[in-house]
Order: C-alpha cells, then sequence, then structure tokens
C-alpha cells in the first residue's frame, strides 16, 4: 500500500500458462502411451524415456550454454516434443537413433529458429522425418504387438497395413483390431480409441479447438472414399486409411501442434484439408507407404500464407438486415 | 555420348533464349535516372534515418537533384561538410547552417521528484503516457521508459539507470530527430549545438501554474518571470507558465541561469564562473 | 439462453456486494467535482471562487456537442477552481466546493413516491435528459442525449437495456434494479417515447436471477418491454455485443448501432433518466459497487459526485491490509487509482481493491501462437498479430486488420497462457492509427 501499482486494464489474468497447456497435452497422450506400452512392451518405455530425456537435456544445454538464456524446460514444451517423438518411432529403434532424432529435433528444428514459438515446423515431425529419410530400414521395420512383451531391439518384427497395403500382401487386422491398436506401426499411433479419447479431453479442456482433426480425419476419408469407389481393387477402404498408420496420431496430435498451425478457424481448415489430401496423395500414389509426416510439415510451410490470406469471421463482416 | 550431348544442347538453348528474352526486357523497361542521383548518394552518410525528412539517403539525394536550389535541403547527420560535398557534385551553393543537437528538456530525476505510485504496464513510454500521467507527481515530465532510445539509430540517447531521464551523447547526435518525435511528452529539441558546445536552456516543460509545479518538482519551471526580466536580449519568453529561451536570440550570457529560483535554467560545457557572485539578484 | 456469437470468455465472478442493501453514503466536508468527462470537451465552469450553490445547481455547462452538463452534488461554498488529478490519470479542471449543510434546489422532488406517468412530448425528455447532465453510466459516459438523438434519416425500432453487468465484482446494476425496478421501468417508458420506438428489451445475464424474476414480474404492465435473460459471458455489456446477443444485428465495422435501429443504454442511465425526467434531480450521485477479496464491507453504496475516493473508500471500512492496486470500475476494463486525492466522477461504477500479488503482472513468454486470443476475440480480430505489428509500428497493416474495432475488453490479455500484454500494445496502435486516420480526413 506504499505505493499503489498501476498498470492498463484489464487488471486481472485467466491464470492459464503454457505449462498448462503442455501439461494437458502430455495428459491426453496418456491413454495412446498406456496401449503403446501394452503391445510394445519394454521396448516402448526405454524409447519413450530415452527420447522425453534426450529433448528436455537437450534443451537445457542449448538455452544455458548456447544461447546463454535462463532455460525453460520446466513449461514442458521440450518434454512434450520428445513425447511425440517417441511416439513416432518404432519401439526397437537402438537408442543412438534416437537420441540424433532429438538433436535435430530441438536443436533444428527447433532452437535455431529461436526457441519455443519461432519454429516454422514441428520439431517431433522434424526428428521422424530426419530419422525416416537417414535410417529408412530401421524406421519401416515394426515389431510385432505382443501384451507385455520384455524384448526390445531383439522384437520379432511385423509390417503395417500401409505397408501391406503397398506391397499386397499379407492378411490384414480386421478393422475393429485397427481401432483398439492391435497392430504393428510405431509405438504410438497404433490404438485409435486412445487417440480419440485423447483428442476428445483436449477438445473439452479447450486446449485445442475441433477444426484441424476433425477436417483432416473427414477430407480423408471423402478422398479415400471417393479413390476407392473408382476402384476398389487398388485403393483401400477409406476406414482402412484413417485407422491405419500415423493418421490419428498426426491429425489429433502433430497436426494441432500450437505453433506450427495456422491462427483462425478458417485457416484450420484450410489446413486440414491440405494435409487429408497430401496424406492420401503420398499413400496412394507415392513412393512411401505413408505421408502423414510429409503432409504436416508441407502444410506446416504454408501456415504463414493461411495465416496472411485466410482471416477469421470479423464482427459485423456479414450484414443483415 | 549421347546424353551428354542431349543436356548440353538443352541447357545451352534455355541460356540463350534467356539471355535474349533478357536483353529485350532490359531495353524496353529501360529507365533513364539521372547519374547524379548516384553520385549524390554516394557522397551522403548512408544512415538512411529519415532525419531530412525524406525516405532515405536515396530519396534525399532524388531530391536535392531535381530540386532548384538547396535552401531546406539539410542532412543533419552529414552536417555543413557533406551538404557542401553535394552542393559542389550539383553545381549549386548551400549556406551553412549551425550545428545542432537534441536536447531532454526534463530535470525530474529522482531526487527532485520523488516517485508516487508504480507502473506495471508494458515498458514503453507511449503505452504509459495513454494511461496516465506518469509514477511521479508531474504529468509534463519524463516517463523513463526508454522510447528516445530505442528510436536512436546512433546509440545517441540513453536513459541513465540512477537519474531515470536520457542523456544525450553530443558526440554520437546527429540531430536526426527520430527522438523528438519518438518522446510523447515532447520533451526532446533539436537546438544549436552552440559555441564549444555551450547551451543554455530551460530544462523543464511543465505548464501547470507555480505552485503545483514547484509541488512535484523541485527543479520545475514556475514561470515566475525572473529570467525574462533579466536578460539582456529578449531571448526569453513565457507561455503557460513555461519559460523558453530562444537560441537563435541567446548570446550565452548566463544572467538567467544565475536567476532562475528553482535552477532549472541549464548551462552546459561553459567554464567555472571566475567570480562567486551571489545567487540572490538585487530585486531581492 | 441468448449471447453474443464470437469470442467471449468467463472470468470468475466474485460478486461478494450481491445482494447486498444500498447505503447512503456520508457527505464529506470537502468535494472536487471535475468538469471534464472521460470522453468528450471539459464543461466550462459557470459558478466561481466564493459563490455559494444548492445541490442540483449548475456548475458546469456543455462545452460542445459531446460534452455534458456538470451539476452540484453538494450545497456549499466554492473555495476554488483549479486542476485535479482525476481518476483519468491527469491533472485536469475540477471546482473544490466546501460542504454546508445540505440544502437542495427547490424544483427537485426528493420524495420516494414513484411517478408513473409522463406526459411530456419527445422534445422536452431530450431537453431534461440534456439539461440534467446524464452521462453513459456503464463507464464510457457518453452524453445520454446524443444518443437518444439518431442522426437525420436514421430510425431506431428497439431500445436495449444494458443491464448485464458482465464485469466481475461490480453489482451495482444488479442492487438497482431490485431496489428501484419500478423506476427504471418507467425510465424505459420515458426513453421509448424520446426515441419513439414501440418494443424494448432489458438484457440481464444470468446470474442475476432475481433480478430477472422481479423485472420480468413488473414488466407485465408495461406493453413492450420484455427481460431477456443472458448467458454470462464476458464482454455481453458490450454496445455491439450485447446487440448482437439480442436481436442478432451486428453492427458493420466502423458503424454506430443505431445503423441496425437500435439504441442501448444503460440501466443506471435509464434509472438516472427516470429521476431526471420525473423528479427534475440532476445527474449528482450514483450507486458504486466497493468490493474485492479482502475488502472489509464489500456493499453498494449511493455516493455524491466529487466525494474523494479516500471517504468512499472510509465509508466500506477502509483499504485492506496487502492492497497493491485500487481500480475505479470492473477489473477488465477498470482504470487503477494513482492514489485516494482523486474525486469520483459520473463513470465510476466501482472500487475494487486488488491483492498484492494479484496486482502484479507476471512475466511475459514467447507467443506460443495457441490461437486463444483470436477464440476469444469477441469482434473476431487477431490479437497476437495486432500486437507483433503495433511493436513493429506497422500502422497501414495495422489499420488494414481493422485494429480500430477493437472494444479493448481485454479478453485477449486475460487469456494469454504466456502473460502477453496484448491489449497494451494494441490500445497504442488503435491510439495511433486513430490519429492518423483523423488527419487523413482534416487533410482532405
Amino acid at each position: 500500500m506504499e505505493k499503489l501499482i498501476i498498470s492498463p486494464a484489464p487488471h486481472i489474468h485467466g491464470g492459464d500458462t503454457v505449462a498448462k497447456n503442455m501439461t494437458g497435452v502430455i495428459i491426453a497422450l496418456i491413454p495412446a502411451l498406456l496401449v503403446g506400452f501394452y503391445f510394445f512392451g519394454l521396448g516402448a518405455l526405454v524409447v519413450t524415456l530415452t527420447s522425453v530425456a534426450a529433448c528436455v537435456l537437450i534443451e537445457y544445454l542449448i538455452q544455458k550454454y548456447l544461447l546463454k538464456e535462463q532455460p525453460s524446460i520446466m513449461d514442458g514444451s521440450a518434454a512434450l516434443t520428445g513425447l511425440l517423438l517417441a511416439m513416432n518411432l518404432p519401439s526397437n529403434l537402438p537408442l543412438w537413433m534416437i537420441i540424433i532424432g532429438a538433436i535435430v529435433a530441438i536443436g533444428i528444428g527447433k532452437m535455431s529458429f529461436g526457441g519455443l514459438g519461432n519454429n516454422p515446423f514441428n520439431p517431433a515431425l522434424v526428428g521422424r522425418v530426419f530419422l525416416l529419410i537417414s535410417f529408412p530400414v530401421q524406421m519401416t521395420t515394426w515389431p510385432r504387438p505382443v501384451p507385455f512383451s520384455t524384448a526390445y531391439l531383439d522384437a520379432e518384427t511385423a509390417p503395417t497395413v500401409l505397408s501391406m497395403l503397398k506391397e499386397n500382401f499379407g492378411e490384414l487386422p480386421s478393422t475393429m483390431e485397427m481401432f483398439l491398436g492391435n497392430m504393428g506401426g510405431s509405438l504410438g499411433e497404433i490404438s485409435a480409441i486412445a487417440l480419440l479419447i485423447g483428442m476428445a479431453y483436449m477438445i473439452i479442456r479447450k486446449i485445442i479447438s475441433w477444426h484441424i482433426p476433425v477436417s483432416i480425419l473427414a477430407t480423408v476419408f471423402i478422398f479415400a472414399g471417393i479413390l476407392h469407389l473408382a476402384n476398389p481393387e487398388v485403393y483401400a477402404a477409406p476406414a482402412m486409411h484413417l485407422f491405419s498408420g500415423g493418421l490419428m496420431l498426426g491429425a489429433v496430435f502433430m497436426a494441432t501442434d500450437y505453433v506450427t498451425s495456422p491462427m483462425n478457424p478458417r485457416g484450420m481448415l484450410v489446413y486440414g484439408v491440405g494435409i487429408g489430401v497430401i496424406t492420401v496423395v503420398i499413400r496412394a500414389f507415392g513412393a512411401y507407404p505413408e505421408g502423414v509426416s510429409f503432409a504436416i510439415l508441407i502444410m506446416n510451410a504454408f501456415t504463414p500464407l493461411i495465416n496472411t490470406y485466410i482471416k477469421p469471421r470479423r464482427f459485423g463482416e456479414k450484414v443483415k438486415k | 555420348m549421347n546424353l551428354i550431348l542431349i543436356s548440353l544442347l538443352t541447357l545451352g538453348i534455355v541460356g540463350a533464349a534467356s539471355a535474349i528474352i533478357l536483353y529485350f526486357v532490359a531495353k524496353k523497361f529501360y529507365v533513364y535516372e539521372d547519374p547524379r542521383i548516384d553520385e549524390v548518394e554516394a557522397a551522403l552518410p548512408a544512415a538512411n534515418c529519415g532525419g531530412c525528412g525524406f525516405p532515405g539517403c536515396r530519396g534525399f539525394a532524388n531530391a536535392c537533384v531535381s530540386a532548384d536550389t538547396l535552401d531546406g535541403l539539410n542532412c543533419p547527420v552529414g552536417g555543413n561538410d557533406t551538404m557542401q560535398a553535394v552542393a559542389s557534385i550539383l553545381g549549386k551553393t548551400v549556406a551553412s547552417s549551425a550545428p545542432t543537437v537534441a536536447v531532454v528538456r526534463c530535470g525530474g530525476t529522482c531526487d527532485h521528484r520523488p516517485r508516487m505510485n508504480e507502473y506495471d504496464g508494458v515498458q514503453h513510454c507511449f503505452i504509459a503516457h495513454n494511461l496516465y500521467s506518469g509514477e511521479t507527481g508531474c504529468s509534463w515530465g519524463c516517463l523513463g521508459l526508454g522510447d528516445c532510445e530505442v528510436s536512436c539509430e546512433f546509440d545517441a540517447i540513453k536513459v541513465n539507470p540512477i537519474t531515470k531521464i536520457p542523456e544525450v551523447d553530443e558526440d554520437k547526435c546527429t540531430s536526426c530527430g527520430a527522438c523528438v518525435r519518438a518522446c510523447p511528452k515532447l520533451l526532446i529539441e533539436i537546438r544549436k549545438k552552440g559555441p564549444k558546445s555551450r547551451r543554455i536552456y530551460v530544462n523543464c516543460r511543465n505548464e501547470d501554474k507555480g505552485h503545483i509545479a514547484k509541488k512535484s518538482c523541485d527543479v520545475s519551471c514556475i514561470g515566475c518571470g525572473k529570467c525574462v526580466q533579466v536578460c539582456p536580449h529578449e531571448a526569453i519568453t513565457i507561455t503557460n507558465n513555461l519559460a523558453f529561451i530562444h537560441d537563435d536570440k541567446c548570446k550565452l550570457c548566463r544572467k538567467c541561469v544565475e536567476v532562475c529560483p528553482t535552477h532549472s535554467i541549464v548551462e552546459l560545457n561553459f567554464p567555472p564562473r571566475k567570480v562567486k557572485e551571489p545567487l540572490t539578484p538585487e530585486g531581492d | 439462453m441468448k449471447t453474443f456469437r464470437i469470442g467471449g470468455i468467463h472470468p470468475k465472478e466474485n460478486k461478494f456486494s450481491a445482494g447486498k442493501k444500498i447505503q447512503v453514503a456520508a457527505i464529506p466536508k470537502q468535494v472536487v467535482i471535475p468538469l471534464s468527462h472521460y470522453i468528450g470537451a471539459p464543461s466550462e465552469a459557470v459558478v466561481k471562487r466564493g459563490d455559494l450553490v444548492k445541490v442540483g445547481q449548475l456548475i458546469g455547462k456543455a462545452n460542445g456537442f459531446i460534452s455534458a452538463n456538470v451539476h452540484s452534488s453538494v450545497s456549499g461554498k466554492v473555495t476554488k477552481i483549479d486542476v485535479q488529478l482525476d481518476a483519468t490519470g491527469y491533472k485536469r479542471q475540477a471546482v473544490f466546493i466546501d460542504v454546508d449543510g445540505d440544502e437542495w434546489l427547490d424544483n427537485i422532488d426528493r420524495s420516494p413516491d414513484l411517478k408513473r406517468e409522463c406526459n411530456l412530448s419527445k422534445e422536452e425528455i431530450l431537453e431534461k435528459i440534456k439539461d440534467a447532465g446524464i452521462v453513459g453510466l456503464g463507464g464510457a459516459t457518453f452524453p445520454a442525449h446524443v444518443k437518444l438523438s439518431p442522426p437525420p434519416g436514421k430510425k431506431a425500432d428497439v431500445l436495449i437495456i444494458n443491464a448485464v453487468e458482465c464485469e466481475s465484482y461490480l453489482t451495482c446494476d444488479h442492487q438497482l434494479m431490485l431496489e428501484k425496478g419500478e423506476e427504471i421501468l418507467v425510465g424505459v417508458t420515458i426513453l421509448m417515447k424520446a426515441l419513439e420506438v414501440k418494443r424494448a428489451v432489458i438484457g440481464i445475464e444470468n446470474n442475476k436471477k432475481d433480478a430477472i424474476a422481479h423485472l420480468s414480474n413488473l414488466a407485465k404492465i408495461y406493453p413492450g418491454i420484455e427481460v431477456e435473460a443472458l448467458k454470462v459471458q464476458y464482454p455481453q455489456g458490450g454496445e455491439k455485443q450485447l446487440i448482437d446477443a439480442i436481436i442478432r444485428r451486428q453492427v458493420p465495422s466502423g458503424r454506430i448501432p443505431i445503423e441496425v435501429g437500435a439504441v442501448v443504454q444503460n440501466v443506471g442511465t435509464t434509472f438516472a433518466v427516470y429521476e431526471a425526467v420525473q423528479k427534475n434531480k440532476p445527474m449528482i450521485e450514483r450507486v458504486m459497487t466497493i468490493t474485492g477479496k479482502d475488502a472489509p464491507n464489500p456493499g453498494n453504496y449511493l455516493v455524491r459526485l466529487g466525494v474523494y475516493l479516500q471517504n468512499v473508500v472510509d465509508e466500506a471500512g477502509g483499504v485492506p491490509e496487502g492492497t497493491g492496486k485500487i481500480v475505479g470500475g470492473g477489473p477488465m476494463m477498470g482504470r487503477s487509482f494513482m492514489n485516494l486525492n482523486v474525486p469520483m466522477a459520473k463513470g465510476s461504477a466501482g472500487v475494487l481493491f486488488l491483492r498484492d500479488e494479484e496486482a502484479v503482472r507476471k512475466p511475459m513468454k514467447n507467443c506460443i501462437r495457441c490461437t486463444k486470443c483470436v477464440t476469444v476475440c469477441p469482434m473476431g480480430l487477431e490479437p497476437f498479430l495486432l500486437m507483433n505489428q503495433s511493436e513493429r509500428n506497422m500502422w497501414p497493416e495495422m489499420e488494414k486488420n481493422r485494429v480500430m474495432d477493437c472494444i479493448e475488453c481485454g479478453s485477449c490479455s486475460y487469456t494469454c497462457p504466456s502473460n502477453r500484454p496484448l491489449l497494451d500494445y494494441i490500445r497504442y496502435g488503435k491510439t495511433t492509427v486513430g490519429g492518423i486516420i483523423r488527419s487523413r480526413a482534416t487533410a482532405k
């Protein structure tokens, strides 16, 4: 009361923080993570812990010794990047590769642009795509889902649904099995239901809006459906596309990354449709069986353009007489 | 072999075609530009500060070339030397102008002007100015949040962290006027630098009535008019309870400095007075 | 339940003083009545030093179109007309009066009886409102008679009474509705007559169920007056937001509400109109909420204009221990007071004590581009972008991004997880761009 404090309005704050948002996303990731631990056992645990620890440590070191600024690892964004990177990796990946992925994700994908909020591309995906291009063999041999397995590097491998479709071999799992997650794949992408629970949590907590995930999933469903109707022999059913590969993980957690997605609902819809179309194009016509990561990174590059040309609905825009 | 040949041919054809197109386009859209503009621009300091009132040095060069006379055109950064060089390039004449410098007219340091409240908004003078009159009782004085410092391209004005008042580095100041435009309280003025940097000015902008001004700051101008009476050159006027010394009339006699009861008239860079005279004028 | 269609937030309501009876505050020894208002030209003093004034006597005459009369709120002697630091944070002209007794002008009807009939013509009503110096009590203090006189060619078809009180903490309008419901409804009929409209809607947020029930019950005998319960959401009390919420019309960018056929008046203003027209009482007092988490005695007080903040605070038990900031008005749009020697003005809806820890802003972090500011902006703007452009002095771009539409509600700064001072910068840009637009208009 000695001196009153003067500041411009508003004088109260909602109490939201960066850390709260990041923890919210991490909580939303837990169901999918648990499914991953269940089907891939010890390997999944090792990969996840390594990735998170590496990302946090690298961010800390860069902030402390390279940028000489106050380290901000407590806001949880580095941990989240690590978690997302891990979820995009096969659970039998060697540790040193994971660490390289973390260095690329945090060092190149995030900190080189100025840290949180300034990176044009989703750091976890930058790390993943770097690994995918550098180590294509290790990155595309996924372990077979065995509940509570204790195998790590020596896990028995199995092809993913998408590579089966691409190469036309093997017996596909049923839609229900795919929905629950009983199939080969990266450790966090297998269970659609767990990812959808996470999405529902984030939408209810208002961490993300529905626009991006729904528009991606709807676009993939419609576009894949058209292709399927045109030629069911060559192109897979839309449900296959929805539940296979990294689509669900990408749509719910990777594409909705705050920093790299557009800034208003209209732009988000355009962005989502773009990701959906590019994903199906890569899956159906491209060399890779999976295209979600590339689709998201490509649309990340378009985000500034979308922000410039697509504006939110202004108050009083449409005059109703 | 065939492959190499085809590649060479295709590349060669593409290159040749591009060169021909470029040649014709360059001819077609050629714009004549007075070569003297380049010369003048080369003579300018290339600070692109906008202190001359034109967009960058090239804009100023353009204006110099197209103007009939160089009257009213002045590069504050380069000063007389630059303007002479410009004049000789263009074959025109230029009158030399007295060198100027930015002067902050507020003496309300923390000792003289106690802080009454605590500002907790963005550290930006304009935002604080829009909100209220400031941390001190004086609503005219410096806010000390450093808009002038940010605006200065030459690193010449810095807010002193102890006094919370900006200080001008005379050697670096080019009197481009950026800080004058940045200050929301209109405290900064471009004044004549004076012989040997000797200057006298009223170090206050407070237009409140005397008793209110005095209450909020020890060294405020209270508009008492003693300086006006004592000035032999009619260089001082008082409007709205505030004295102002016109630098074109002031002969730097320092009489006003001696009579000012609140010491709000300051002298800069003068040698110390030889005979210490009593500060109270005879009239008292 | 109706609400506006774009953006909005819901801060914690904290209405500690809800349901507290309006108490009449004591008249202090000295009052200082500011001659200037938040908006428009300051009034011109018509009294001089040494004059004796009575309660209700004109002391400042409106000076220009957007300006209002000022009346003495006490009886006594004018000691001086001088500058006084007021709630705007600047020293401005004010009339200092030493109080002597409480003598009212004879033509003011001080009886509590309800006077329902009003036989005055439209012009007479407007004249009375203008003479009484009534300004919008919602906070902007825009003169009421200006809003009630639409520009030629424009015609209102609905009158909206703003009783939403969407700011947290404040309860003065709520309590006024409970205690003076009948008077407010008569005030509405007078305003309807002045505007020549057949329909009036009183918009009340649904956290004031007792007021909604009370007014709906009373409104049965007044044809054309409806009471509309609205979803609790800030900034519902914004003029454009309220029109959108109630009649689903959006005022286009840069226009005023009359262009969609609506006129909005605050409920407190409506009560003042009743008193001015039916009782000849000019605007000399208002209901204020004094509140805060630690306030010893949160409540609603009827305070004369020009009373020092110190007196008002004493009335409610003094400044609580550990108060870091005192806000005049609501926490979202109010102004913080510099000290306790500030006179209360027509727009002072409340006094709010904030604790030290609430008062200080948290350090700002990088923008994480979470889009929350865009989502909550009730005008559909992009606060993050406007702040960036303001920091870089990109005025033409800001104008293109419609910075002038900003209603300065503060929802963006309130929501930002990185504690970025979005509104500070946007306001800076808005002021500058507004200046550029005005200078362009005068240049033409």
